[in-house]
């Protein structure tokens, strides 16, 4: 059966999950996501829940928000505070990774 | 088996309060958060503390763990004396969260292994039950992203045996890394999940996409970062020059009077997909080395030859 080999789905930025997909997907209950949503955590397009629709770096954001709930016993206000922050190290660490490459002598 | 030493791991002092121990934990779980922090060593020093955290916050643990005696070194060998934890009940309440089979054997020599998992099992006590999802990391090489690959991975689970005890199940999946894919990307694997209850469908299996470092390129992204030493001649002048790619060599027109840090994008070059990340060439001038008489020389003709003062903005 190791010879089989499997072809599994891409989970990109044009990849769309339903809430019960992302709350498969977190094992988590719809209720703590639709929290997230609260929060502005998460961010799905659509007006009505049933329509609601996560881009795929929400499953990262909703994974990585249940690990620093669980972890480090933050409420949900305080995990959307780190990730947006997390967010913004990120960005700016890239812009810092360009900046030393056009400054490097 | 190693011992180890969770008073040093939590960096408290061995008569510290409950409290005391509970606000270093804090500490430490934030510093070193896998989602959180940079350092490389991470993710084990987060599970390392979490495990002393766990040794230390439950008062019955925490005497046990204190009975052993105090002339146990970290990492010394250490076999649990017989009978040592007799008198002393542990109930599995209050996993840190972590899973049960992250701990060491030297904690599950002491308090046991399995009871925070199977239990996690059985709450679901429905009569059907979707199986979970799992997530793991793959790590590839950045030219798996360019064209894509079929990588093996091999996989731990925990599953209980008919006994109810806990084992580790290993498996291996050949798996297609599609091309296009991104660092922290997820690749679903239907099916590949735990196994349902009664006749629910097993869970899905995540994959997340981990680059190794690459000794050349640099990827932020879709793009992709290339530094290319030039001479000075090839800077000055401008030349034509062979470069890599992860996609294979181009050349590559410098332009005359190429700065160190010159940004050159070659455009849909970096990690293919609907929209393609660019690979950006940056120049970096290295000068030969002045080491035998006539490159000495030729120095020295370019000092009395061209006048040049780089400082000239300085003002002096």
């Amino acid at each position: 059966m190791t010879q089989q080999i499997l072809d599994g789905i891409l989970i990109d930025e044009q990849t769309e999950l339903s809430l019960n997909e992302l709350c498969k997907a977190c094992s988590s209950s719809a209720e703590w996501i639709i929290e997230l949503v609260e929060e502005g955590a998460l961010e799905p397009s659509g007006y009505v829940q049933t329509q609601w629709r996560f881009s795929g770096n929400s499953l990262q954001r909703a994974r990585t928000a249940m690990r620093l709930q669980r972890d480090l016993d933050i409420n949900l206000a305080g995990v959307a505070l780190a990730l947006d922050l997390l967010g913004e190290i990120e960005i700016l660490e890239s812009r810092l990774c360009q900046f030393e490459i056009s400054n490097n002598d | 088996m190693d011992f180890k030493d969770y008073y040093e791991i939590m960096g408290v002092k061995k008569d510290a309060s409950q409290d005391e121990i509970k606000r270093a934990y804090r500490k430490l779980a934030r510093k070193y958060h896998p989602d959180v922090s940079k350092e490389a060593d991470a993710e084990i020093r987060f599970k390392e503390i979490g495990e002393a955290y766990e040794a230390l916050k439950d008062p019955e643990k925490r005497t046990a763990y204190d009975q052993l005696g105090a002339n146990w070194k970290a990492g010394q060998d250490f076999n649990p004396p017989p009978d040592w934890d007799a008198g002393f009940e542990f109930n599995g309440a209050g996993y840190t969260g972590g899973d049960a089979s992250d701990y060491s054997d030297f904690f599950e020599s002491l308090f046991g292994r399995g009871f925070g998992s199977a239990q996690a099992q059985h709450q679901r006590g429905g009569y059907t039950a979707r199986g979970e999802d799992h997530h793991a990391k793959v790590l590839i090489d950045l030219e798996d992203a360019y064209h894509g690959a079929t990588r093996g991975i091999t996989l731990q689970s925990p599953e209980l045996d008919n006994n109810g005890h806990v084992i580790t199940k290993q498996r291996t999946l050949n798996v297609k890394i599609p091309k296009g894919v991104k660092q922290g990307q997820r690749i679903r694997l239907a099916g590949q999940g735990s196994a349902g209850m009664g006749n629910a469908p097993a869970g899905d299996l995540y994959l997340e996409i981990e680059f190794k470092p690459h000794s050349i390129y640099r990827v932020d992204g879709h793009d992709v970062y290339l530094d290319l030493p030039v001479t000075p001649w090839e800077a000055a002048l401008g030349a034509t020059i062979k470069v890599p790619t992860p996609n294979g060599p181009v050349d590559l027109k410098i332009a005359e009077g190429t700065i160190t840090g010159r940004k050159m994008r070659l455009k849909a070059r970096g990690i293919p997909a609907k929209s393609p990340g660019d690979l950006y060439v940056v120049s970096q001038i290295t000068l030969p080395p002045a080491d035998s008489e006539e490159a000495k020389d030729l120095y020295r003709k370019m000092e009395q030859e061209l006048a040049y003062n780089p400082r000239s903005k300085l003002g002096v």
